[in-house]
């Protein structure tokens, strides 16, 4: 299989074990869209540097786009890529955020170290982003 | 040095992140076992489908860049790593937000 088959595959299963098999719901919650555009954010820019410097090269026979070329960087946008990054690799970080949030909620939830929760946060979090809490 | 190119943006990552644990009380440390259990599955699941990549020639790695130690299935453990901490980055943003708003996850409990 190709990556790009295995990338949508992994979406689709990460897909029914969180609605269905886990439960956890989390693509159903704010709480859950919030983090995951601010780490999907982070996420394009650490991707970035690893393809866009050519420490991980991909196959182009893998993805939509081409192969990392022997010498300059792959296209920053375009030819399948999005920062430097096969777009492949956005259905990989979704899918190893998101089962990893799985599998921490359904353990909190079977009562594994529910407790301490989290928050809340320093009052000088507040103060230094000039929020009146 | 250049062998910790991969290593030093994973160290970047937790860098970047450490500061939830502390500025907005995240716990994500704090509850070490039960991060270690999600991770270890995380591992297991994506270095399988790694070893796969790498046997089939999906993705390569520049051994410049890596620091050359190998573990199972020609897996760099530079990814091992990257497997560990990318949802360590990920719980920490997600209890981060969570600290800072309030909104439910499903795993409060009763009451």
């Amino acid at each position: 299989m190709t990556y790009t088959q295995l990338a949508l595959i992994s979406v689709a299963i990460t897909i029914v074990l969180d609605l269905w098999v886990f439960r956890t719901k989390h693509l159903t919650r704010r709480l859950f869209w919030v983090s995951y555009s601010i780490v999907i954010f982070f996420q394009l820019v650490t991707n970035g540097i690893l393809t866009g410097f050519g420490i991980v090269e991909y196959d182009g026979a893998a993805i939509i786009g081409s192969s990392t070329p022997e010498t300059n960087s792959p296209q920053f946008i375009g030819d399948g890529r999005l920062f430097f990054a096969p777009i492949e690799d956005l259905l990989f970080g979704f899918s190893l955020v998101v089962l990893s949030l799985i599998f921490w909620v359904a353990l909190g939830r079977s009562g594994i170290q529910r407790n301490p929760v989290s928050g809340p946060p320093r009052r000088s979090v507040w103060k230094l982003l000039g929020i009146k809490q | 040095m250049s062998k910790f190119v991969y290593v030093s943006v994973l160290l970047g990552c937790l860098a970047g992140t450490a500061w939830l644990e502390f500025f907005l009380r995240t716990r994500v440390y704090q509850r070490t076992w039960r991060l270690i259990l999600t991770i270890f599955p995380i591992v297991l699941i994506f270095s399988a489908w790694d070893a796969y990549a790498i046997s089939q020639g999906h993705w390569t790695f520049d051994e410049r860049y890596i620091t050359g130690i190998t573990t199972v299935a020609n897996i760099p453990i530079d990814e091992i790593l990257f497997f560990i901490v990318i949802p360590i980055c990920a719980i920490l943003s997600f209890e981060a937000v969570r600290s800072a708003r309030g909104w439910k996850a499903g795993d409060e409990g009763e009451s």
